[in-house]
């Protein structure tokens, strides 16, 4: 669960105040904008990257607005997924857990676990230069999601995959849904990405959060074409 | 009289000039400057011979001299990456106040005159606390002045160098590491430090290099007394002021061949990227 009251964030000139919005345990939020509108610094506010200038948020029922990053319990997958170039994708999977110090043989499982879950058992032994823009997104995905946080912030992770691909991420996102329970929030520009995977859409407009539209996804199949305003 | 009309309704087509004259004037300037390089190295491998270099190797005074800088050069260089890593760090990625004043303040040594720096140092010398330092643990006109000196200056490439290194690393990475549950230490010792290995390399071997070649700094802080503060640079002007040309284009040698190695390092393993940007004003 999500939770932000009243937020205030600067970055630079930039600012967002009063940002007010809930995302509902194990929901799947997603938030849209204008390029500029501050999606990424509510994000980065969020996770922690960004300090606070007011208001409050809470994960999971705790009160993180003034903790690190470290200890918000949060899973972040930025747009460029920043993959760490001098580890090998086993390395990536596991860091969060080494920082754990979780013993050897959980880390092994897990890391399967995570590799099965995501398709990307045959990476493990390679580093990120040269895998494709779906690959690096599965990786970044396993990532954040290692230490089973209990939040998963996106920032427009579909957004530079070509459609065949993006088919495939859309399944996939579906299952670690499914399998993991958590709590999302997710940022795209796309109209169809947000009705496809969203259950609680949110729009930032203005330096406010209006909720939009819900949509019950196991009932609904989204008709792309007929689909009109957010 | 009238230019006759174009006739629009025909495609306008031209004759093109030839592009010889301008690749063979362009080629003629830029090969200039690397004409005189070479020209440079030929005369000093002619002027000397096999008899001359094993002469000035067998020197007792030339053989401390190579130790010396090769000693002082290695620990200028630790001594500036300690310093270059951190202070670069700080500089790619904080805002802080003053933080203009530092840049502006750590081009100094780069602009400024190598002569005035080893005036400079021996004038911070002559203050009542460095002259207490100094009474203590030695450091003027001994081994320590010439690491000082050294320092002074090649500390400025390795900063330079480090701050382009995290410059060109994304913060995001840092970043994301911070979410799964690094400190900032740990995030900057497991993701960033390790992705800046060729920029540390690259570093190092500039600092090394400067290091080698400063001559100005380590005359007036240091002095030129053989067997104590003699590196390779003051062997070659000691030998030229009693007019032993030929052990004076020994070292010289020795010094090209030392650069040699150390660009090509710098070309193997370091990025090039980041060696030409550090020399940009």
């Amino acid at each position: 669960m999500i939770v932000v009251k009243d937020l205030s964030v600067r970055a630079g000139a930039f600012s967002l105040s009063g940002v007010t919005f809930e995302i509902p345990s194990g929901a799947y939020g997603v938030l849209m904008g204008k390029t500029g509108c501050g999606k990424t610094t509510l994000l980065e506010a969020l996770c922690g990257l960004r300090s606070a200038r007011g208001g409050k948020i809470e994960v999971m029922g705790r009160d993180v607005t003034h903790l690190k990053p470290a200890e918000r319990g949060i899973g972040y997958v930025p747009q460029d997924r920043a993959l760490f170039t001098t580890m090998t994708i086993r390395e990536h999977l596991a860091f969060a857990l080494v920082l754990r110090k979780w013993n050897d043989a959980d880390i092994a499982r897990r890391v399967g676990e995570l590799a099965d879950l995501l398709g990307i058992a045959h990476l493990l032994q390679r580093k990120p230069l040269g895998l494709s823009g779906g690959e690096a997104q599965r990786v970044a995905l396993g990532r954040a999601l290692s230490c089973r946080p209990g939040v998963l912030i996106l920032d427009e992770p579909l957004s530079a995959l070509d459609d065949e691909t993006r088919q495939e991420m859309y399944a996939l996102m579906k299952i670690v849904r499914e399998q993991t329970h958590v709590t999302a929030l997710h940022v795209t520009h796309s109209r169809s990405e947000a009705q496809l995977l969203g259950d609680t859409l949110l729009n930032l407009e203005g330096g406010a959060v209006v909720p939009l539209q819900r949509i019950d996804n196991s009932v609904t199949k989204p008709d792309f074409a007929a689909s009109g305003p957010l | 009289m009238n230019a006759p009309h174009a006739d629009m309704a025909q495609p306008q087509l031209i004759r093109a000039r030839s592009d010889v004259p301008f690749y063979v004037a362009f080629g003629i300037l830029g090969s200039t400057y690397v004409f005189l390089i070479i020209a440079m190295l030929i005369a000093d491998l002619r002027f000397t011979t096999g008899p001359h270099l094993l002469q000035a190797l067998s020197s007792p005074e030339i053989r401390y001299s190579i130790k010396l800088s090769l000693i002082s050069c290695t620990i200028t260089t630790i001594l500036s990456l300690w310093v270059g890593v951190p202070l670069g760090y700080l500089l790619s990625r904080f805002q802080f106040p003053g933080k203009v004043a530092v840049d502006a303040i750590l081009d100094i040594p780069i602009v400024l005159p190598p002569l005035v720096i080893g005036l400079s140092l021996l004038i911070l010398f002559q203050t009542p606390f460095f002259r207490a330092l100094d009474t203590l643990f030695p450091i003027t006109y001994a081994v320590p002045s010439v690491i000082l000196a050294q320092f002074s200056v090649a500390c400025a490439f390795a900063v330079r160098t480090m701050r382009i290194t995290f410059d060109q690393i994304n913060p995001r990475g840092e970043q994301v590491a911070l979410t799964l549950g690094c400190s900032r230490s740990q995030a900057f010792w497991m993701v960033v430090l390790p992705e800046a290995r060729r920029g540390i390399l690259t570093a190092a071997t500039l600092a090394w290099a400067r290091s080698l070649g400063e001559f100005g700094p380590i005359l007036i802080f240091s002095g030129a007394t053989r067997m104590r503060t003699e590196v390779l640079s003051t062997t070659v002007f000691l030998e030229l002021s009693v007019g032993n040309i030929e052990a004076a284009v020994a070292v010289s040698l020795l010094m090209i061949a030392a650069a040699v190695i150390v660009l090509t390092l710098l070309r193997v393993f370091g990025s090039e990227r980041t060696f030409g940007k550090a020399f940009e004003p």
